[in-house]
């Protein structure tokens, strides 16, 4: 569940919630400064330590970001199964330590974006307190059968179908 | 699995599904217990069945309507797997995070 404003952020689990037909939020609390937090969200050499899933086998194959407003940024990976795919975009908005505003298109084979392609708009805003970093990243779709289809290649979950309603459903069939 | 996700996503699709929990039902029973007519509940009915979610178990004279697991076990894998995709990145980056701080402290240690 998304943390509202003014509630006390305590989870450091991760939380997606698709808040319309096109948007889907996803938030986590790091432990950390909001500056420390900005600066391993955009900065390459950082972004290539924690974006690919090691634990899953993923690996960075190549990460470039020139972090500036009409600045590009594209990262290359190699999910452990073979193969390799691409996010690439522009930044539209950097104030740090607090937001950061940025297209994202998804590349499936690491070759450019598909043509007529529409971008992802990206918000990701760091909110500090007690020393500690709520990370909420909003994604916008440019529609909702995009979002679907995005949803049907691994992402997230159906509007109002919170995780642990699924979690007790699966559990009450077992 | 789009298909899933998008029936799920009707509040009352949904509602359907939570009834259906406590075992399968016949058509008008659902709707008595939803206070949704028969037409809507079978239209409901069929895009949930489409989607592998429930099936119709005949049973003496009647169609009992009932959740099929296998259909729910396949979404909640799905979620599970992009779900794990964000958990291990956050941990990566959380690691991150502690050693930037280190990092930090002992650099301002060393300027002192």
């Amino acid at each position: 569940m998304a943390a509202r404003e003014g509630e006390p952020v305590l989870t450091r689990r991760t939380s997606f919630e698709r808040v319309s037909d096109r948007e889907l939020v996803i938030a986590r609390t790091i432990d950390g400064p909001a500056r420390i937090v900005f600066d391993a969200w955009t900065r390459p050499e950082h972004v290539r330590r924690w974006w690919a899933p090691q634990s899953l086998g993923g690996r960075m194959v190549s990460c470039d970001a020139e972090v500036r407003v009409g600045g590009r940024y594209r990262y290359v990976l190699e999910p452990g199964k073979g193969g390799r795919f691409a996010f690439s975009g522009e930044y539209t908005e950097i104030t740090p330590p607090s937001r950061l505003v940025y297209t994202a298109f998804f590349e499936p084979t690491a070759s450019g974006p598909m043509p007529g392609a529409a971008a992802v708009m990206v918000t990701v805003t760091f909110e500090e307190r007690d020393g500690k970093t709520h990370i909420r990243s909003r994604e916008l779709y440019p529609s909702k059968e995009v979002l679907d289809g995005a949803l049907a290649t691994g992402m997230e979950r159906g509007v109002h179908v919170t995780m642990d309603q699924l979690d007790e459903l699966v559990a009450s069939l077992r | 699995m789009t298909e899933a996700f998008a029936a799920l996503g009707e509040p009352n699709r949904y509602r359907i599904v939570e009834l259906l929990r406590g075992g399968p039902r016949p058509v008008n029973d659902i709707g008595g217990r939803l206070r949704l007519n028969q037409p809507q509940v079978s239209k409901h009915l069929r895009v949930l069945k489409q989607a592998g979610l429930v099936d119709v178990e005949p049973r003496a004279q009647q169609r009992l309507y009932a959740l099929r697991a296998q259909g729910l076990r396949q979404l909640h894998d799905w979620l599970e797997r992009y779900r794990e995709l964000w958990d291990a990145r956050f941990t990566q980056l959380d690691d991150l995070v502690q050693q930037l701080k280190q990092k930090e402290k002992s650099d301002g240690r060393k300027r002192r």
